[in-house]
């Protein structure tokens, strides 16, 4: 079972390798968009589907990475892949303030989803607000293309580089969720007294993950940046980003290794493929992605991977 | 900046009125809350939906938006029953995440659907309703907030009554604090979690019947008022009916009065700034302790 | 009709291979037409795939809206009038994006426009959708024209294939001081002190922020700048502060809703400055405000983007809004105008090469549009004549009253209501 969870990351890679290869630069635009969405959705999947702890206020982190990644460059002049790696580090210490107010409160489910809400909604009305931060007119970064910016030319190279993070951090969580931090979380998740009880230390574990998780979601925010170039508060501290990360994981499996990566791939795809049911009835395609997200959750509430593992697990029985 | 007490009279009174409208959305939001725990993701364009509902009955049948109160309360009542016995409950499996999802997932489609019916216009009810005023010592109140005021005091008076006095209401309470031990007493859960969204979504019939005369709709607007309407459930406590009437009437002063002094985009700070303090010092709320 | 509108309106619905897939379908029809066809109908060119890109859901979506209709009609019309001379009468086709009022959309959609064949990109509206969607066709140097988003970056950052057509935010602030001015002048100079209220996006911030440097230098004085969000839930507030600092100016840039609020709003709480000049704002010159809250309405002025009322086809365009129950707003002229403007390009250059293209935009003096710019001349792919117009609500109606060469009714300034 576990060597076949390996096998089936590396499978998975090596199908997302090869597409830059074989697709055109439409469906390789698709992959990196998505992509960035599935690293979102890994770094949520961290604190809210190993550690049970529903964040609504990712948008936080993945804001964080992007806009201090951009604001290095242009304020400071800091090289493109420093700047990435400040970005990160900033919002992984974010993470850990956050949690560490939060945690130390006890706020727990509908209250830890609504406070995140609320610490990124603080942050997006003061990057839409603040001069240092653009405003409202945004962050536009200036297309030089080139290894050294961070920047590339073709597609696929970034394709290339937004699926080994998403592999490294496929790796990790595997690791993390054989881990003995791993079984801590999930003893967090399924009873906080019992873990208590065991002698697990709960607010040093559920902020281990947040910081893990907010690390890693900001990484999705900076490939945002570099891909597109341009940053405004709604697209880094909007809801969008917070509701696509919990919606990627929820969908692919909350609290798997691969579940966001899947779960954001069919998200996407089907995004996509609902488009063409537009016809001539403007928000029709989006009606039925609505409906089909519904139906999704009543026919597989374990996600996709859930449900497949359900499905091989049946036949093998059978 | 400096302002006359006459102004700042005005714009705690302005407060006022705009938070009991709040409340009202905040009312059903946390009855929903309160008792089936769930976050619902759907408030928001279930609002919208009885916005274009009240502008649609408005504008066809030329009756008065107050009059539309009733038959679109009962209408509402009816639509959320059943939305949530037969669609929301059974599609996810009584778990918080697939909720989430459920609710997310129908406002999509209801948005868009309304997209596709009525268009992205903005739209206004025609007619003076907006703009009558009353006369109150220097301050002029509008009318129609006025009215809303005095209807949303009294669905909160109506739905405490309703909760502390009948069957139906002993019942939902039950519920609310254990569902289990509820369903040993021959309490039908599904059911009352049918007629807790239900009496949500008349909440909302009966905002939009008081919005619309001051306000305007559009695909969606409802969001406008989702964020602020969590933010007066916490600080009200979850499930308290007359904690949500007070943080809706306190939210109303803040955001008025911040949006006097700091501008109204900064404004809005004060109200998650006082949300995130209010979560991580007094989380049952500040107005006492949960229904 | 119906058959025109609908491969015009078709889209495409398949993701991985559409390139192949609409290939194959094109092919077959082809080649049954070869064998069934009498010989005029064989020779028909293969039409000219044009991208139009527009937010049509999403928090943008009324203006995507009417955007798509201006760009529908100006193709409906080339169509109609025997479409591409120079490449046989070729027919425009249509490949309509929907930019889901986000950059992401929006590139997304550029990419399935490069993989269906387009040989020019018309639309974007939203700055943020611009600047992403300019920057996807830049790497295939498809040419792009910007219908509105005005953020001045969008062309000085360098991109050769992108041309806007109408102003950018910096050339709208400057005329609409320069006619403030005037305005006040020949009035006698009645107006000193001004409030702006602006939404806190990108576009109403970024003009306030020149506002805020520009109007004391002409004289003027500042009260207060206040801004608010968007979607506004009350703007009561920003109306007593208004009636509070009593200027004699008011000078808002929001979006329709916010502003029919604050009007109606300052309407009940009888607050009437001087003037009401608002600039590049969504109700101001938006007939259904004046339709729906004629009082509220009447005597505001707005310096935005409009047809010019003198050229022959704002009338035909307009008539065509009505029947289609539009509403009569900016971004119908726009689209229009810089869908004709592309195909004018492509009946230039003779071809879809996208070389030829970009170099037949860069030459382009386009006078067959309906702004009122004068013949396009394009400098850093910035419309040398795109300039916005003053307008105000006289009566039910709404009126040009500036700059002279174009004005249709004198300005009533200062206002008494």
């Amino acid at each position: 079972m576990k060597r076949r969870e390996l096998l089936f990351i590396f499978a998975l890679l090596a199908a997302l390798v090869l597409v830059p290869l074989l697709a055109s630069n439409l469906l390789i635009n698709f992959l990196v968009t998505a992509l960035i969405v599935a690293l979102a959705a890994q770094g949520w999947n961290i604190l809210g589907g190993l550690g049970g702890q529903i964040s609504f206020g990712h948008a936080a982190f993945f804001g964080t990475g992007a806009y201090v990644t951009e604001l290095l460059q242009l304020r400071f002049g800091v090289n493109a892949w420093l700047a990435a790696l400040v970005g990160i580090g900033v919002a992984a210490a974010l993470g850990w303030t956050i949690g560490a107010a939060v945690f130390r409160a006890r706020l727990r489910g509908s209250y830890f989803a609504l406070v995140t809400l609320a610490f990124a909604e603080v942050l997006r009305i003061l990057a839409n607000a603040l001069e240092f931060t653009g405003g409202a007119t945004g962050l536009l970064l200036k297309l030089q293309p080139g290894a050294a910016q961070f920047q590339f030319e073709s597609r696929a190279v970034f394709a290339w580089i937004a699926i080994a993070v998403v592999g490294v951090v496929l790796l990790l969580t595997r690791h993390i969720a054989n881990s003995r931090f791993g079984a801590q979380l999930v003893a967090v998740r399924e009873n906080e007294d019992a873990a208590r009880a065991l002698g697990v230390d709960i607010i040093a574990t559920k902020l281990r993950a947040i910081t893990l998780s907010a690390a890693i979601t900001a990484s999705a925010g900076v490939l945002y940046v570099q891909y597109f170039l341009y940053l405004d508060a709604q697209i880094g501290y909007g809801t969008w980003i917070s509701i696509e990360a919990l919606l990627a994981a929820i969908i692919g499996g909350v609290g798997t290794v691969a579940g966001p990566v899947i779960g954001a791939l069919a998200l996407h795809a089907l995004g996509e493929l609902t488009k063409g049911f537009a016809g001539s009835i403007t928000g029709i395609d989006l009606v039925i992605f609505g409906l089909l997200l519904v139906a999704a959750v009543a026919f597989a509430p374990a996600g996709i991977v859930g449900a497949w593992k359900r499905y091989v697990g049946g036949r093998r029985n059978a | 900046m400096n302002y006359p007490p006459a102004i700042i009279a005005e714009a705690m009174v302005n407060g006022l009125l705009t938070g009991s409208v709040y409340a009202l959305v905040a009312l059903g939001l946390t009855l929903v809350y309160g008792v089936l725990h769930i976050i619902n993701f759907a408030h928001g364009a279930l609002l919208t939906c009885a916005m274009f509902a009240v502008w649609a009955l408005v504008t066809f049948t030329g009756i008065s938006p107050y009059a539309a109160i009733l038959p679109l309360a009962l209408a509402f009542f009816a639509g959320g029953y059943v939305l949530q016995r037969y669609l929301i409950g059974p599609a996810s499996h009584g778990d918080d995440s697939n909720i989430l999802l459920v609710t997310l997932g129908l406002s999509i489609a209801i948005e868009n659907a309304l997209l596709a019916a009525f268009h992205a216009d903005t739209r206004n009810l025609e007619g003076d309703f907006g703009f009558q005023v009353i006369e109150l010592g220097p301050m002029l109140i509008s009318r129609p907030k006025l009215i809303g005021f005095a209807a949303a005091v009294a669905v909160a008076g109506l739905l405490w009554l309703l909760l502390a006095r009948t069957d139906t209401g002993r019942a939902i309470r039950a519920v609310a604090k254990e569902k289990l031990g509820a369903r040993l007493m021959g309490i039908e859960v599904g059911h009352i979690y049918g007629v807790t969204f239900g009496i949500g979504c008349a909440c909302l019939a009966v905002a939009a019947c008081l919005l619309m005369p001051s306000f305007y709709v559009n695909p969606r607007v409802g969001n406008a008022f989702v964020l602020v309407a969590f933010t007066i459930v916490v600080l009200g406590g979850m499930g308290s009916v007359a904690g949500a009437l007070l943080g809706g009437l306190f939210i109303g002063m803040v955001e008025s009065l911040g949006g006097l002094l700091l501008g109204d985009s900064l404004g809005q700070l004060g109200i998650f700034v006082i949300f995130i303090l209010v979560l991580l010092f007094r989380p049952t709320g500040l107005f006492g302790a949960r229904a | 009709m119906t058959i025109i509108n609908q491969e015009i309106i078709r889209m495409s619905t398949n993701i991985t291979l559409p390139a192949v897939s609409r290939r194959t379908l094109l092919g077959a029809t082809a080649a049954t037409a070869t064998l069934g066809m009498p010989a005029i109908l064989r020779a028909q060119p293969a039409p000219v795939k044009l991208g139009i890109l527009q937010p049509i859901t999403g928090a943008l979506a009324q203006d995507g809206d009417l955007g798509r209709f201006g760009a529908v009609t100006a193709i409906e019309e080339i169509n109609a009038a025997g479409g591409i001379k120079s490449l046989g009468g070729a027919k425009i086709e249509m490949v309509f994006g929907d930019a889901r009022s986000n950059p992401e959309a929006g590139t997304q959609e550029v990419e399935r426009m490069q993989a269906e064949g387009v040989c020019a990109i018309v639309g974007g509206f939203a700055s943020p959708i611009c600047l992403a969607a300019s920057q996807a066709a830049a790497r295939y140097n498809l040419a792009y024209v910007v219908d509105v988003g005005a953020a001045d970056a969008i062309v000085t950052r360098g991109l050769t294939n992108t041309f806007r057509f109408g102003p950018g935010i910096g050339i709208v602030t400057k005329t609409a001081l320069a006619n403030l001015v005037a305005l006040n002048d020949a009035a006698g100079k009645p107006a000193k002190t001004v409030v702006l209220v602006h939404e806190d996006g990108a576009f109403g911030s970024g003009l306030a922020k020149l506002m805020q440097t520009e109007l004391p230098k002409l004289g003027f004085e500042i009260l207060e700048t206040i801004p608010h969000p968007t979607p506004a839930r009350d703007m009561t507030n920003v109306a007593l502060r208004i009636r509070s600092l009593n200027p004699d100016l008011l000078i808002p840039s929001s979006y329709y809703g916010e502003f029919v609020l604050l009007a109606r709003t300052m309407q009940q709480q009888h607050i009437r400055p001087k003037g009401i000049y608002s600039v590049l704002n969504g109700a101001a010159s938006n007939f259904r405000f004046v339709k729906e809250f004629p009082e509220a309405a009447q005597g505001v002025m707005d310096c935005n983007h409009w047809a010019d009322p003198r050229k022959p086809n704002t009338a035909m365009l307009r008539k065509k809004a009505d029947e289609a129950g539009k509403a009569w707003a900016y971004n119908i002229p726009l689209n229009y105008s810089c869908v004709r403007l592309a195909a004018d390009a492509i009946e230039r250059a003779g071809s879809v090469d996208r070389e030829k293209i970009v170099a037949a935009l860069t030459a382009s003096n386009f006078a067959g549009h309906c702004m009122p710019y004068g013949a396009t001349k394009f400098e850093g792919g910035q419309n040398q004549g795109a300039q916005p117009v003053n307008l105000q609500v006289q009566g039910n109606d709404i009126k040009v009253i500036f700059p002279a060469a174009f004005a249709e009714a004198k300005a009533v300034f200062p206002f008494k209501g």
